[in-house]
């Protein structure tokens, strides 16, 4: 293992490397083109033995991955924003089609108006395509997680597509020191991948194929059944992570200062940095308060949600990620989890931080003052100027 | 002997769920006569996307990888790039797409593969319309077509808009090889077929689909049809090396389109003027051809 300061964008690259990846597809798009840049001279030097196909879409990127994957190569492919918007009919092709793809996804808002910035729109947009979801806070986990995920798109019981998104700039743009495995680790973690599913040239096969309304639910139950089979599985993985590494990022949702709390945070992404500290202060003062950072979406993990539930009594959901017409997705999910079970503790929404805007410890710390008041609207805007004519021209 | 030219093995299955007369089985089937069983077939949605009939059954003795409509071409780079990482080096990867997923809505992945210059055959089966779904005008509809979003009544005559000629844009992407080929002429298809395999690089096969029930003629004379398709400088055979034009079928004295346009129903609303009008395009166009075969 060497320490090395790189950005969390390169921290997608080096793990695509250390998994020995076979093809890349790509095409670039701020702010995650210096993933695939790196890759490109990887490949250049000779010190990854991949294909990289430079296609002509993001489109095309998935596509290629998929028929890739259909021939038993392991595939790697990054995008944001936009790009992820006009992969959207084969991230669902992916999981249908149970390739272990792994993409990294760097955070980026969505226009109209153009931003650069990042917001979760883009991810949320695809949480029911059959993709597993990760959220990563540093670098390191971009890094681990994206070892992680190849394991966990392999692994023979799960056989679907993984992304692991990190928040643009304040991940894929800042360096920070990472400890990089050594390839001996990572191999031993990670073995080349079985080409049991594969297509082979010679054999009579059809991949992909259609049928009538009598079989096609089966065929849709297969990818829900590999969904909660995944949920078991990634314990097991990332427990094997750090038997190897020595480290791990918390499971899916990670808690901090919760046991007394009377109200605790959820967040996702580098806000969840920004939020310990402010626990910290406010612990100081004396408020009882914690933060649970949801680091797993697909499969959603309703059971940590619920264990969560059962020892506070406010939940706070802060979404960087907005669905018209109805609250923050992530808060949707933690309420429609605490539905069933047997606590039913307030849960608020706070949507915060889209297009880049910064998560301040100020508004972190709003949150949590309008959170443990006895009312408050079921879903907060946070710091949004409210000036008439502030989004007309001239 | 001409016949024999022709490999007995059949690739094709007994058994597929096309319409009785369907050109594009016989594109099928002799592709793959001429390109082997080490082969691999992706094909986006279109008509043969039923014809390989359904799940858990497959019209065809080497794999199928169904991908999605517009994406042809990079299903070919993702197969191409990764039989090269996983050493199946020799194995043939074919993109086969329709019209419409080829000139339409797949022309961006078929350019983005012919500028890769990936090491692949694509061939676009022509049937002129999207058959699948029930023969809608496609840019490889020709002029004067009926379809059903070019009806024929009072205030509209048909297309309005000339085929896409997409030989010519394959041709200005300068792949290995690219060549028309034709369901009535199986010994110059499959002869194409076997030469292509041969070359390394992008190859591209626009191939002649006569279809029955879009076009509107009866399922017995897809060949003769076919036949009548070229003899009428139509659909015209020819290959492209290098960027150089060879045609491989000239004949002393051409018929007239207006016996090919006559034996099918999606022409029959057309005037003596209008089909005056489609012979001038025709001839033009063969003539550029000779032409172009002339540069060397």
């Amino acid at each position: 293992m060497v320490q090395v300061v790189m950005s969390g964008n390169h921290a997608s690259s080096y793990a695509a490397k250390l998994a020995r990846v076979q093809v890349i597809a790509a095409y670039p798009i701020t702010p995650q083109t210096t993933i695939v840049e790196k890759l490109a001279t990887f490949v250049a030097s000779g010190e990854l033995p991949a294909q990289y196909i430079k296609v002509e879409s993001e489109h095309s990127a998935l596509q290629a991955c998929i028929g890739a994957a259909a021939l038993g190569a392991r595939t790697f492919t990054a995008t944001s924003s936009q790009g992820l918007l006009l992969m959207h009919e084969l991230l669902h092709w992916a999981s249908g089609a149970r390739a272990p793809i792994v993409m990294g996804v760097v955070n980026r808002a969505v226009a109209p108006p153009w931003s650069l910035g990042t917001d979760h729109t883009d991810t949320m947009s695809q949480r029911d395509t059959g993709w597993i979801q990760f959220y990563a806070e540093s670098n390191q986990e971009v890094l681990d997680t994206t070892l992680i995920a190849y394991r966990l798109a392999e692994d023979p019981d799960v056989r679907l597509p993984v992304m692991v998104a990190e928040d643009a700039f304040y991940l894929s743009h800042t360096v920070e020191p990472v400890d990089v495995p050594s390839q001996d680790d990572v191999d031993r973690f990670l073995p080349p991948l079985a080409r049991a599913f594969a297509v082979r040239p010679g054999e009579t096969q059809r991949y992909g194929s259609f049928v009538g309304p009598e079989l096609y639910m089966e065929f849709r139950y297969q990818v829900a059944k590999a969904m909660k089979r995944a949920a078991h599985v990634r314990p097991q993985v990332e427990e094997e992570y750090r038997r190897i590494t020595g480290r791990h990022h918390g499971g899916s949702l990670a808690a901090y200062r919760v046991d007394d709390a009377d109200a605790v945070l959820i967040t996702m992404g580098t806000a969840s940095t920004t939020a310990r500290s402010v626990v910290d202060t406010l612990r100081a003062r004396g408020k009882k308060i914690g933060l649970a950072k949801l680091r797993l979406f697909r499969p959603f993990p309703v059971d940590k949600v619920c264990e969560l539930a059962a020892t506070v009594g406010r939940i706070g959901v802060m979404d960087r990620c907005y669905t018209y017409g109805a609250a923050g997705p992530a808060y949707a999910e933690v309420v429609a989890a605490l539905f069933g079970g047997l606590h039913r503790p307030i849960v608020r929404n706070f949507i915060a931080g889209l297009g880049g805007r910064d998560v301040t410890p100020e508004a972190i710390e709003e949150m949590y003052e309008s959170l443990l008041k006895d009312r408050g609207p079921e879903v907060e805007w946070v710091g949004l100027k409210r000036r008439k004519g502030v989004t007309t021209h001239g | 002997m001409a016949r024999l030219t022709i490999p007995a093995e059949e690739l094709m299955r007994p058994g597929h769920s096309a319409c009785p007369g369907c050109g594009a089985t016989l594109v099928m089937r002799y592709l793959l006569k001429g390109l082997g069983p080490n082969t691999i077939v992706t094909v986006p949605a279109c008509c043969w996307t039923v014809i390989g009939t359904s799940f858990p059954t497959t019209a065809l003795s080497v794999p199928m990888i169904d991908c999605a409509f517009e994406a042809t071409g990079a299903s070919v780079s993702g197969l191409r790039a990764a039989a090269d990482a996983l050493g199946l080096t020799d194995v043939t990867i074919v993109g086969f797409a329709g019209d419409g997923g080829t000139a339409d809505i797949g022309l961006q992945a078929l350019s983005g593969m012919l500028e890769r210059r990936t090491d692949a055959i694509y061939l676009m089966y022509d049937n002129e319309a999207y058959m699948n779904t029930g023969n809608q005008r496609s840019g490889s509809t020709p002029l004067g077509a009926w379809t059903t979003t070019t009806p024929v009544d009072a205030g509209s005559r048909g297309k309005l808009e000339s085929k896409k000629d997409m030989m010519a844009i394959v041709a200005a992407h300068r792949p290995a090889y690219a060549a028309t080929v034709n369901i009535a002429f199986p010994e110059d298809f499959v002869r194409k077929v076997e030469k292509a395999k041969r070359i390394t690089g992008s190859r591209f096969f626009h191939a002649l689909a006569p279809c029955p029930p879009g076009w509107r003629y009866s399922a017995e004379k897809t060949i003769a049809l076919g036949r009548l398709a070229t003899d009428v400088n139509v659909f015209p055979l020819y290959e492209v090396v290098d960027g150089r034009y060879r045609i491989t079928r000239k004949l002393g004295r051409v018929k007239s389109v207006a016996e090919y346009l006559k034996a099918q129903g999606r022409f029959s609303h057309l005037t003596e003027n209008e089909i005056a009008a489609i012979q001038s395009e025709v001839d033009a166009k063969w003539k550029r051809l000779l032409e172009l075969e002339a540069l060397g």
